[in-house]
């Protein structure tokens, strides 16, 4: 295919340099920040290529790693087993939703879509979670109440459909059970489908703080997103986590301000770094989510 | 012999859907126990919630909770906060998202095209709070970038997280800068189905470039564009909480403006201790929300039932 050149296409990569760079610029300014010297940022302030450069933020903070570990370690294990769980409880109720054969499809799919419509909100649904169920301030509380959503379970039945149905067929007429089928023959197939949604899953673990907001209080349950909302309330937060168990420090003398962006890097930083290699799978699950299913 | 075997069929049927139903009762028992149990819970709108007597055993109040809602002025500024950035966003939001796919759309490079769409789908990445400490590093008082270079030029330096007038036009553009190269994805992904003959049948005619995008390309995104606006007005009620929370830094001299029915929640919630009145308010958004979710659907039924949600 060839086009024109084009003096409007000129304009066109300029507008979208620009963008582009409004875009990637708060990534540089908060990096630049974090690798500033304190003493430079107390005389002239924050600016978007670093003063003075400085490592001294990220060794104050990785002097005493213990409570940045600890939420790490929260994180990761929400992301990997909230991940799992909720892969395997959807995909067991998409698979079924996809056969055409299945008598309940429509009455069962009206359920999962229904509650996109209407839901309790906040209040009850927090009273309940933590009154009754007794989940506020446990591991669970962070990933159970969203292990399904029902977005990504009808997504994951739109994928699910694309598989030929005489693969399942001539499978059930060889002897295989439905269980078989879809441990043996429809998750292998899946695979596509399950990482998008799976990645889609774990950013959203990842970068939660709300459900750390509303139900915890225990300060060995904190998130890393959420761990990150207390320091920036409450900048003695991360003093006292930075110097916990150390005498006599002089607190004017700690790295406050570059700190404070050295957590944020290290909070987002890994993720970053990590999901923009996936971007195809994102990109996937949202053009199919955006056709009717 | 026939009727035995029909019903020997039936039989494996009926064995064959108990079996696939089994398949999706864990799913379904999570949604019964977050989604469908919190519905009945909107009951607590007309009781007086007392902790010790649980959902059931408090006492009915009638309409106690929304009078001192309706009654306090706040009723109507967050429901103006609510609906007036919401429809902006889906305004902004649209016309952005589909002017960068069209942009994208023209740029030939490869590498180049690779380049803005990473750039540009990055802050989607991010949480809100991360998003905060960013605009923290802009807006903050003291050494917040803005302040700096504001104080370098001779002018008078600017209170962000006190001016509640700014963060009109500042909450749409942090809603831009996180949404639009994500949202922009969609469209793109729809115009790279548009076949290429229409364009260069219209290049034999002499079309022009803004012509080949008024009548080819963007008569094919209407649809997507249509079923996008649906979407969005039926969640119209519904604030995305991490943007006006965490961008705001909860200021509260901001609230005039930045307050909305999902922050006004949480708060009467978890700070405040208000339980019968959140609890009003929130019936209020899931009811007002759900209704415009119908009559929504409703209108596009009537005007192409093709689009329609439901």
């Amino acid at each position: 295919m060839k086009k024109k050149k084009n003096p409007g296409r000129f304009f066109i990569h300029i507008l979208l340099i620009l963008i582009a760079v409004i875009c990637i610029i708060p990534f540089i300014a908060v990096v630049s920040i974090s690798l500033s010297d304190e003493v430079e940022i107390a005389k002239h302030g924050y600016s978007l290529l670093p003063r003075g450069f400085s490592l001294s933020a990220y060794a104050f903070i990785l002097r005493n790693p213990m409570k940045i570990l600890k939420s790490y370690l929260v994180t990761i294990l929400v992301c990997v087993i909230g991940t799992v769980l909720s892969l395997f409880i959807m995909s067991l109720c998409a698979y079924p939703l996809s056969r055409h054969d299945f008598k309940y499809r429509n009455k069962v799919s009206f359920i999962i879509f229904f509650t996109m419509l209407f839901n309790g909100g906040l209040v009850p649904t927090f009273i309940w979670v933590s009154k009754y169920l007794h989940l506020g301030n446990t591991f669970w509380v962070l990933f159970l109440p969203v292990i399904v959503s029902p977005w990504y379970l009808l997504l994951m039945r739109t994928f699910f459909q694309t598989i030929p149905y005489e693969i399942v067929e001539s499978a059930t007429i060889d002897g295989a059970t439905e269980t078989q089928v879809y441990l043996h023959l429809i998750l292998p197939l899946a695979k596509p489908a399950l990482a998008t949604v799976g990645l889609f899953t774990i950013l959203g673990f990842w970068n939660d703080w709300f459900r750390g907001l509303l139900y915890i209080e225990d300060s060995n349950l904190v998130t890393l997103q959420y761990m990150l909302y207390r320091m920036m309330g409450n900048i003695t937060e991360l003093q006292n986590a930075m110097t916990a168990g150390m005498m006599n420090i002089d607190l004017s003398t700690l790295p406050n301000e570059s700190a404070r962006m050295a957590m944020c890097v290290l909070a987002a930083g890994p993720m970053i770094f990590v999901f923009p290699f996936f971007q195809k799978y994102f990109v996937k699950g949202l053009t199919v989510g955006s056709v009717k299913g | 012999m026939r009727a035995k075997k029909a019903r020997g069929m039936s039989k494996g049927q009926s064995k064959k859907n108990k079996k696939l139903l089994l398949m999706c009762s864990p799913a379904l028992i999570f949604l019964f126990l977050f989604h469908y149990i919190p519905m009945g819970g909107l009951i607590l709108a007309f009781k007086n919630f007392r902790y010790d007597k649980g959902i059931l055993g408090s006492e009915w109040c009638g309409l106690e909770n929304f009078k001192f809602f309706l009654q306090s002025d706040n009723a109507w500024r967050i429901t103006r906060n609510t609906l007036a950035f919401n429809l902006v966003f889906l305004l902004l939001g649209t016309i952005f998202s589909v002017a960068v796919a069209l942009m994208l759309n023209e740029v030939i490079s490869k590498g180049a095209r690779k380049f803005y769409q990473t750039a540009m789908f990055l802050p989607y990445f991010l949480s809100w709070v991360v998003v905060g400490y960013m605009l923290y590093a802009f807006l903050d008082q003291n050494n917040g970038i803005i302040n700096i270079l504001l104080r370098k030029m001779g002018e008078a330096e600017v209170m962000w997280y006190l001016k509640p007038g700014v963060w009109i036009f500042l909450l749409p553009l942090i809603f831009l800068w996180k949404s639009v190269g994500y949202n922009s994805v969609i469209y793109y992904a729809s115009l790279l189905s548009i076949d290429n003959s229409y364009y260069e049948a219209a290049s034999l005619d002499g079309a022009s470039a803004w012509q080949k995008i008024r009548y080819i390309t963007l008569p094919h995104l209407k649809p997507l564009i249509i079923m996008m606006t649906i979407l969005g007005i039926g969640k119209i009620f519904n604030s995305d909480f991490g943007l006006f929370f965490q961008a705001t830094m909860d200021s509260s001299a901001l609230y005039p403006v930045t307050d909305v029915l999902d922050t006004y929640v949480y708060r009467a919630l978890k700070v405040t201790g208000d339980v019968g009145m959140s609890a009003a308010v929130g019936f209020y958004q899931s009811i007002v929300g759900f209704i415009l979710v119908l009559v929504t659907n409703g209108i596009i039924r009537k005007i192409d039932k093709e689009s329609a949600m439901f």
